[in-house]
Parts: C-alpha cells; structure tokens; sequence
C-alpha cells in the first residue's frame, strides 16, 4: 500500500491539494450559510465582551504627551452636496441635531445650545478597521446627556446615527450602536479635536466618539439620532453602511 | 490502548524494536494535531489579506500613514490570501471566527496535555538533554539529516521538544494575546497586556512577527516529515501508528514490512 505513496506524489498531492483549497475557500466564502456560520464568530465575539466588560468600562486614556502628532483622517474628507457646503459656509450657525424615533419627547439642539452643555475631554486611541492607529483628545457632548432629554422609550434597543455625507451609492452615512454603548461616559458627540474645532476632514461639526469600537463606528457630520427597537427597517438591515456596502461586522469591538 | 500510547519514553511500556508498528499519538493530540492546523492555515492566510489592508508596522501606541513604519510588508499574492482578491471584511469574518477554534483548540491541548501527563512527560526538557555536548551533537545530527532510529525515534529529540515548547507555550499564546490587544473591546476589559507589549502598534507588530515565526515552522515541519518518511509520518498522526524506523545496531533482520515502508 505504501509504495503508492512516493515522495514526489505527495508535494504534487499537497501542492494540488493547496491549490483546490484555495479556490475552495473562496466558494465558501461566497456561500450565504457559510458566511452566516463565520459570522458566529462576531456573535460570540460581541456575547462574549458584554459579558466581560462592566457597563462602564473606560477605554484607556492617555497624557497629553502621547498624542499623535498628526490624527489621520480617513473615509469622508469633505462631504459632497449643496447642504453640507451652505453649512460650512455660515460656519454650521443653524446646524441641527434632531433626536426622534423611539423617544417621548423628541429634540431638536443648535449647535451653540450643545456647546453650552456640559463638556467632557478625554484622550483616546481611534483603531481603524484596517490596522492603523492615532490619538488624539476630543471634546464633546456626552451621548447619554442628550438622549435623556429625549427620554428614550423601553422598545428602543439601538440608536441609529444619520450623517450628512452621501457615499457612493447614493445613501447618506449611516451608524448605529447599542443602548450600552449609547449611554457609555465615554460615548459623545465631540465638536473639538486637540482643543480646536473639528475641521472637516475629521466630522466638522459633530461626530461620534465610541470608544471601545473601531473607526468605521465613529460617525461623523451627524445631524440625526434615531432610537429604534430592531435595525431590521434600517437600510440594508445591517446597521451601517459599512455592514451593508461591504459585510463589515455591526459589532466592531474586535 | 490510548493508555500504551507512546508518545516519549514511557516507562511503563516495553522496548519496541525497528520495524515495528506501535501507538504512538493518542486521538487528543491527533484531534488538535489537524483543527490546530486548519485554523493556523486559515487564520495565517486571513491574516495576510488584513495585512494587505494596512501592510505598514509601527511601534507604540498609535501608527498610521502619517507616522514612521519600521517595516512594510510586502502586497501578499492571492494565492497566499483568504479570500484570494482583495475583502477586508470577509478576511476578519474567516480570521475572527477561526480564532475560536485556534484559541479554546490550543486551551483544550493544554489542559488535557498536563491531564494525561503527555507535556510533563513529552515536552520538558531534562538537565541532560540540555548539556551543551548533547546540544551539539543533535545539531550535527540534524544538519546531516540523520534522523533517530529505534527507540530514539520515539521520543522527540532536543531540538524538536525546545522547537515544540516554543510554539505552543511561547508563539501561540503570544499570538492570541497579541491578537485580543488589538480589540478595542477587550481592551476596556484589561489594558495590561497592551502596557506590556507596549502599545497597540507594537503588539501589532510582535503579533505580525509571530505569524511568521508559525509560517517557518510550518515550512521546517512539513520538510521534515517529508525527509524522515511522510508516509509513517502523517499517520502516525492520523491513526496514531508509527513503525520504528530500524536501528542499524539490530541483529535482527528487517520485516517485510518494513521493507516496504522503506521503499
């Protein structure tokens, strides 16, 4: 039996063998139950740090010292559209921020009336999805201050961020996250960067900080805030339009 | 049977003698043996097409574009990629779920290894065998490619158990921590691994160099089933027989078998 078994047969088996596993993953990758049996692991991955993290749990902050010398900006630079560049040119002076969807008593801040409210700082690390970091420190609204004000109703179970930059196919930027990351004290809407005010590239005049998730999370030019019970009616279903254009994971704590 | 297992010197089982077929990889650690490869092959091969997303390494705490890399990978080709052209998405879907089986696969290995005593039996390694002499000799042994035979053969030999040790209490485990570090998630729930490794940049980087460490194993690890035999080799590690490789000091002739095994 053995001598059917040569050497040379067998790296000509294993290099025939990479090649069909090869364009084998690739099929399964195209397959709907196999990404659906990959993406448990995103399920667990989200199980599993609920579990692990208190509520409250701070992402690390850092000294002022250890900021990066320059924040990169990255996804939208400069919103397309005749609204967004009418508000960059009166310096976002009727910038809106509606709160509305599952709330008892939906909001609608200025601009200013956000910049009064209490404030926090913190120094943080943005981690791209790509494998690139950058600290900075931002100021901003805690997220939490406001939705109270909403009164968010018992149904809700996310909030969805409505963004003023159109992408490529045609939709507005859209995000959401959980309840827990919603009233997270580090979850904001931060209107300074380095202790100036957002510049355009970064989300001018406000965007999301959530800081235990990666940077496609981090939402900017947001104008609308949606509570909502189920992602389910919400565009492609995936809770953002990184989840619905690409496949990206709606949990991006990994 | 499993209990006769001769994975090292055990001394409760007799000498066997070259030719002969014994048991010498029990279904633990053939079972990881093969998940363990699946998820390394496929988490190296995700792992690579990440890379391509981003293929600059930085030491710290933060690194991006605007900051100074201490290397550049290179673009990896599709054939080297999961999926084979460019998703970053789908690459992090294959890489975060086969992170599971390779991380609770190497826990499961571990706890059952020190349960029925194969690491403390198989994978310490003696005084004895660490004398320079013994050291030097299994080097020279190596470079001449002269594989053990007989008895020897059915332990592994100093290089083989230092190489061993460092992968799986060394390398892997640096790879998970490493690779759990880079999640902003987890972070929340401990930083300390991160101030250990010294930033989120860094244990990018150490976690880039291990994959390569895995990567070279892999390369010596099938060369060397390849030399000494890939056939007695592979399954041992599939059905847990082994034939001795005969020991040229045996007055014993060859079985036919054997002969056979050799050809």
């Amino acid at each position: 039996m053995s001598n059917l078994i040569t050497r040379r047969g067998l790296v000509t088996g294993l290099a025939i063998g990479a090649g069909g596993l090869l364009s084998g993953c690739d099929k399964l990758g195209q397959n709907t139950q196999f990404r659906e049996l990959l993406k448990t692991g995103e399920h667990g991955n989200y199980a599993l740090q609920r579990l692990l993290q208190d509520r409250t749990a701070l992402a690390e902050e850092f000294a002022p010292s250890q900021r990066s010398p320059v924040f990169r900006a990255n996804g939208t630079r400069m919103p397309g559209g005749d609204d967004y560049a009418r508000h960059l040119a009166t310096g976002f002076a009727d910038w809106n921020l509606v709160i509305d969807g599952a709330v008892a008593r939906p909001q609608s801040f200025s601009l200013s009336q956000i910049k009064t409210m209490p404030a926090r700082q913190q120094i943080t690390r943005h981690d791209c999805v790509e494998g690139w970091s950058a600290i900075a420190k931002w100021t901003g609204v805690p997220l939490k201050l406001l939705l109270d004000r909403a009164s968010v109703s018992r149904q809700a179970r996310y909030v969805v961020l409505h963004c003023a930059d159109p992408q490529s196919n045609g939709t507005m930027y859209y995000e959401s996250i959980d309840l827990v990351d919603a009233y997270h004290p580090q979850t904001m809407l931060a209107w300074a960067i380095n202790d100036e005010l957002l510049p355009v590239q970064n989300g001018a005049p406000l965007r999301l900080r959530v800081e235990r998730q990666l940077g496609y999370k981090q939402a900017k030019y947001v104008q609308r805030i949606e509570a909502v019970p189920s992602l389910a009616g919400i565009y492609g279903g995936g809770g953002g339009y990184w989840e619905d254009a690409a496949g990206y994971e709606w949990y991006a704590g990994v | 049977m499993p209990n006769k297992a001769i994975e090292g010197n055990d001394p409760g089982v007799r000498n066997p003698i070259g030719g002969e077929l014994v048991y010498r990889h029990r279904l633990p650690t053939r079972l990881w043996h093969w998940t363990n490869a699946v998820a390394i092959i496929v988490m190296l091969m995700s792992g690579l097409m990440i890379s391509n997303a981003h293929p600059h390494l930085y030491w710290g705490e933060y690194g991006s574009n605007v900051d100074h890399p201490w290397f550049n990978p290179p673009h990896f080709p599709g054939w080297a990629t999961i999926p084979s052209t460019y998703n970053l998405s789908l690459a992090r879907h294959w890489h975060l779920f086969f992170a599971w089986i390779f991380a609770f696969g190497l826990l499961a290995y571990m706890l059952v290894g020190l349960i029925n005593r194969h690491i403390p039996r198989d994978l310490t390694l003696s005084r004895a065998e660490l004398a320079p002499a013994h050291l030097w000799q299994d080097i020279k042994d190596h470079a001449r490619l002269k594989f053990p035979t007989g008895q020897e053969a059915l332990r592994f030999n100093v290089l083989q158990k230092i190489t061993y040790i460092g992968v799986v209490f060394v390398v892997l485990p640096l790879l998970i921590v490493t690779g759990l570090s880079l999640s902003p998630g987890f972070d929340a729930v401990m930083h300390w691994p991160l101030d250990l490794l010294g930033g989120r940049s860094s244990a990018r980087s150490i976690h880039f160099v291990c994959a390569g460490l895995i990567a070279g194993f892999i390369v010596l690890h099938v060369t060397l089933v390849l030399l000494a035999g890939p056939y007695n080799e592979i399954r041992s590690m599939i059905t847990g027989k082994f034939r001795v490789p005969p020991d040229p000091d045996e007055t014993r002739p060859p079985s036919r078998a054997l002969a056979e095994d050799m050809s």
